[in-house]
């Protein structure tokens, strides 16, 4: 426990705000780095996840993509980007394997998230005279809202917890001291740079969490979607879907 | 090329490594996971805090975490030990999920008709819930084994030697080969145990739909995010 009371005592001492890395310059970066990151791959993986969702063309791909995204170790993609782009634009390259980490679970959560709506509900929706354009963004965009939240969520702790190891490549954020502790023999400053960086992902975690609650649209509480996913109609159109 | 032909026998030492470092977390998150899961499916007050405790776990980036668990569990800082802790916590915090989702999945029907033909607890969670939730513990397996073996790379960082060790060298000594070689044994290591595991799941459990996997990896994948 005395470790943790001297990581807490480093994280907190007047020294973080001096030095060659300040810690809330190492947070800034982290935190930039990360936005930008998740800004970019929202921008690709978003419309083409709600494309793929709505016109259900593409999907096979779109699951094996995921699929084999899981299988793509992220500190190597990391260094083979910063060799492939050159030393001098490291940042550009970082933040090329961070948006490639990103897609795969905000194109997830972007086309699942209308593949759980109820296909009564969508089909009531063009019975009503609802235009296509009308159909996405009344009535899938809204529900499906709380899944492509959860996407963002999983993207985000993801690329969180990869620019803690882009360190290594000397990119900055919070991993700069776990990294520059090992030479150093450092505990304390391994530890709290660990402390800071697990708050940071626990914190994100935490708004993502809250946010994914405020996007459920009124009139559809956790337990109403729940019940219309296990619906046999629902379970049917699923197995359809799979076997397909 | 010749790169990899001159260095055969480092890839193929380093993909040993690699995968014995894997195995030991994947069975054991996959053993640990199974009381979880059921005791999150089983009590409702339970599930809450069994799915918030892994999902959280999960979080934590890798690099903090593997420094958290020397204050924790005592072991050394730079240590294979250390590294296998951390990828077994990462398999039990996917695996939990699936159990519970897994046994979820069993139709109540069936779990009746098993306790009005005299099924105990034991006899009936290992005789029929189990099984009947053997593919969707599958598809979770799956993910687990995944992730875990990408995920191990990192363990340079703290000094193991695995796969990873191609990316670290290959960055100091500039060989783009090197790390594309590393990044390409990853996932061909991960691809081929993916491939043994749906094979030992048809082999086991030869009444289960042939493609249902895939969707449920899919949610699976999903639900896990952070690590890394």
């Amino acid at each position: 426990m005395n470790l943790f009371l001297d990581a807490f005592a480093w994280i907190f001492s007047p020294e973080r705000l001096t030095g060659s890395v300040p810690l809330p310059l190492a947070l800034g970066q982290h935190l930039f780095y990360t936005f930008v990151s998740v800004v970019i791959a929202s921008a690709i993986a978003v419309p083409l996840g709600w494309w793929i969702g709505h016109t259900g063309r593409g999907r096979e791909l779109a699951v094996a993509i995921s699929g084999a995204a899981r299988a793509v170790p992220s500190f190597g993609l990391l260094v083979l980007l910063v060799l492939l782009f050159g030393v001098l634009h490291k940042p550009e390259a970082a933040v090329t394997a961070f948006v490639l980490l990103a897609i795969p679970s905000i194109l997830a959560g972007a086309y699942s998230g209308f593949e759980a709506i109820d296909r009564r509900v969508i089909d009531a929706g063009r019975a009503m005279g609802m235009t296509e354009w009308q159909l996405l963004w009344r009535v899938e965009v809204p529900l499906g809202l709380p899944l492509l939240i959860g996407g963002l969520r999983s993207a985000t702790l993801q690329v969180v917890a990869t620019v803690t190891i882009a360190a290594y490549v000397n990119l900055g954020g919070v991993g700069y001291y776990i990294i520059q502790g090992l030479p150093l023999r450092d505990f304390t400053q391994i530890l709290g740079g660990a402390i800071v960086v697990l708050a940071l992902a626990l914190v994100l975690d935490g708004l993502f969490a809250l946010l994914q609650h405020l996007v459920v649209p009124r009139g559809v509480t956790a337990q109403g979607a729940s019940e219309l996913r296990e619906t046999p109609s629902r379970r049917r159109a699923a197995v359809a879907a799979v076997t397909k | 090329m010749t790169w990899v032909l001159d260095n055969l026998e480092l890839i193929a030492g380093l993909t040993l490594d690699h995968l014995r470092q894997c195995l030991l977390p994947i069975v054991l998150g996959f053993v640990i996971a199974i009381p979880l899961g059921w005791v999150a499916f089983r009590f409702k007050l339970t599930r809450g805090l069994v799915l918030t405790v892994t999902g959280l776990l999960y979080t934590i980036p890798s690099l903090a975490l593997f420094a958290i668990l020397p204050t924790v569990f005592g072991v050394r800082y730079i240590s294979e030990a250390n590294l296998v802790i951390a990828l077994t916590i990462y398999a039990v915090a996917i695996m939990a999920r699936s159990v519970a989702d897994a046994l979820g999945s069993v139709d109540p029907a069936v779990r009746q008709a098993a306790v009005a033909v005299g099924y105990g607890p034991w006899r009936r969670f290992w005789g029929v819930e189990f099984p009947l939730a053997g593919p969707v513990v599958l598809a979770g397996l799956r993910v687990t084994a995944v992730s875990t073996i990408a995920l191990a790379t990192v363990g340079i960082l703290i000094g193991v030697d695995n796969l990873g060790y191609l990316f670290t060298n290959g960055l100091q000594r500039r060989i783009l080969v090197e790390v594309f070689t590393g990044v390409v044994a990853v996932m061909v290591v991960a691809l081929v145990i993916d491939a043994l595991l749906v094979i030992a799941g048809r082999v086991l459990m030869p009444w289960a739909p042939r493609r249902s996997g895939r969707s449920r990896v899919v949610r699976q994948a999903l639900h896990a995010g952070g690590a890394a």
